[in-house]
């Protein structure tokens, strides 16, 4: 049974249709590549996932139930977590109170100031800051506050992680460390759906790929699938593509 | 803790060989505490900038007024300070909706608006202008409000400590993300808003007295709007002390400047807080891990001073 099922799925801002009719699943345990060029609508989903902009028309359930009209603390916590294109991280706060704020509120009931404490640091500890607990937040690296985003977010105990574009402006050896985080999460048995530009990552690491373009669900499939997909190579790798041929 | 003790027992022994004025603006220097902590409580946390204190203030103020032969001082305190509560969670559910500046604007209107109601109905209905209190004898308001001073610094120092303290400074950082993280943004903020108005509404009702004559035009004064602000940036608003510093000087500085130099007393009270404002980021309060931090870098190289000011919360 899939843990995250969406039909019809459609959002307009006015008259543009931002996402459009999309039906997608996605399975429990897997890493979902979700792709497509600036502008398809991918944010927009995990907007619609996360309860940041109420859907137009659709429904999207996780684990059988409705999303619909759901707040974002709601979503949060019945167990869908989701880190920010831009990050969001809390820049008055050092970065073990940014986790602490997850760990408080983020998973259902009352959760104790020890535990809080001790999931947060675990959490730190897991996307590798445990060093730097204290530090005030703006002290860190770009990359290190995407990895604060995520802790924050794991923080949580999701069931389902939303990353978006958790790769965007790394180096290579970045973006290596970061697939391996991912990896290392859905190890731990939380079913991921990632945002991504970096072709890398996400053919070296989802299961599956959805592909996006002007809000519409163009194609779906294994890495290989898509890959040789003529719509694909045409709408989004295009140029490359036929540049090689 | 010695210090605070120290200080209260200044407090209380200080009627006992000074005289009325001094006892008044002793008073007034632990009003303006209240205020700067209670509204430094809610808005240095969130970054809502709310100055709708004066509409809470007010609101104390007319409870004294009307309440004072039927009930003892302090139970007036209470019930001043929970219809503001009430007051602020209603508002509170309308304007917190507002973000930024929208915010601020309305909360402006808000104390305005409320002061011109009353303003109105006491004219037009009850066919009065403004009334007189009995006179008290200057120590009641300054034990009165010692008390009250004493029981907002300890219950925002549990505020700020507490999950609910977490809450609203992640909304200060990022409220799109608290949302996100499973923080009901919009609870969290209408009731640390009213939690932060039952101080202020009390406040009101232990200054009322020593108004001697009052209208609403005095309750509901822009100023018990203003020196909050003032009071919490010249203190610092990143620890608890700030607050408590800044209104304690404040409202030293103006009662003194103000019966040396009536006319002048506001220009030297503009000079010394734009001073304190462009030398001095982390406020008054912020003076002594500055200057503790510059000795100790005197002596050997030592390190910052992010751990006094956590020491100084």
């Amino acid at each position: 049974m899939p843990i995250l099922e969406g039909r019809g799925v459609t959002k307009y801002f006015g008259g543009l249709a931002a996402v459009s009719n999309v039906d997608f699943h996605v399975d429990q345990g897997e890493i979902l590549g979700l792709i497509g060029p600036n502008g398809a609508g991918k944010t927009t989903l995990f907007n619609l996932i996360s309860a940041a902009s109420p859907i137009s028309s659709g429904e999207i359930r996780f684990k059988g139930q409705k999303l619909n009209g759901l707040k974002p603390h709601q979503i949060c916590r019945m167990g869908i977590a989701r880190t920010f294109q831009e990050t969001k991280v809390f820049a008055n706060m050092p970065v073990l109170q940014n986790a602490l704020v997850g760990a408080f509120f983020g998973s259902q009931g009352r959760v104790s100031t020890a535990d809080a404490a001790r999931e947060a640091s675990q959490a730190l500890e897991f996307v590798g800051l445990s060093a730097m607990t204290n530090a005030p937040i703006n002290d860190l690296t770009l990359v290190s506050q995407k990895r604060v985003e995520v802790a924050r977010a794991l923080a949580t105990k999701p069931e389902l992680l939303l990353l978006d574009e958790l790769m965007a402006g790394l180096n290579a050896a970045e973006v290596g460390e970061a697939m391996e985080l991912v990896t290392r999460i859905r190890d731990r048995g939380i079913t991921i759906v990632m945002v991504e530009h970096v072709m890398k990552a996400i053919m070296g690491i989802s299961g599956r790929v959805m592909v996006l373009h002007h809000g519409e669900k163009i194609a779906e499939g294994t890495c290989n699938e898509i890959s040789c997909n003529r719509t694909v190579i045409d709408v989004y790798l295009g140029e490359e593509a036929h540049a090689g041929s | 803790m010695v210090v605070l003790i120290l200080l209260i027992g200044f407090v209380v022994t200080f009627p006992l060989y000074s005289g009325v004025f001094p006892t008044r603006v002793l008073t007034y220097m632990l009003m303006c505490a209240v205020l700067a902590v209670s509204w430094t409580m809610f808005s240095g946390a969130t970054g809502y900038m709310s100055l709708a204190p004066a509409a809470f203030f007010g609101i104390g103020v007319y409870s004294m007024y009307l309440l004072q032969y039927y009930l003892p001082f302090p139970v007036i305190m209470v019930v001043g300070g929970l219809i503001s509560f009430v007051l602020a969670l209603l508002l509170g559910l309308v304007t917190l909706r507002l973000k930024g500046i929208y915010f601020t604007i309305f909360s402006f209107g808000l104390f305005v608006f409320i002061g011109n109601a009353v303003n109105y109905v006491e004219a037009e209905v009850f066919g009065r202008h403004g009334w007189v209190f009995p006179l008290l004898d200057p120590a009641i308001p300054l034990y009165t409000m010692l008390g009250l001073a004493v029981v907002t610094v300890v219950a925002i120092h549990f505020i700020r400590r507490s999950r609910l303290g977490l809450a609203m400074l992640s909304i200060g950082g990022n409220e799109e993300a608290a949302e996100h993280m499973g923080i009901n943004t919009t609870r969290i903020k209408v009731l640390t808003f009213a939690i932060s108005a039952v101080f202020m509404g009390a406040a009101g009702v232990v200054t009322a007295p020593s108004f001697i004559y009052s209208n609403a035009g005095i309750a509901f004064s822009s100023t018990y709007s203003f020196i909050p602000i003032v009071a919490a940036v010249f203190g610092g608003m990143g620890t608890l002390s700030g607050p408590v510093v800044g209104g304690l000087l404040f409202g030293f500085l103006q009662k003194t400047l103000q019966a040396r130099f009536q006319t002048y007393f506001m220009l030297g009270f503009g000079v010394i807080i734009v001073l304190v404002i462009l030398f001095l980021p982390t406020g008054v309060a912020g003076l002594v891990p500055m200057l503790r931090d510059r000795l100790r870098r005197g002596s050997k190289s030592g390190k910052g001073g992010e751990a006094e000011q956590y020491a100084n919360t």
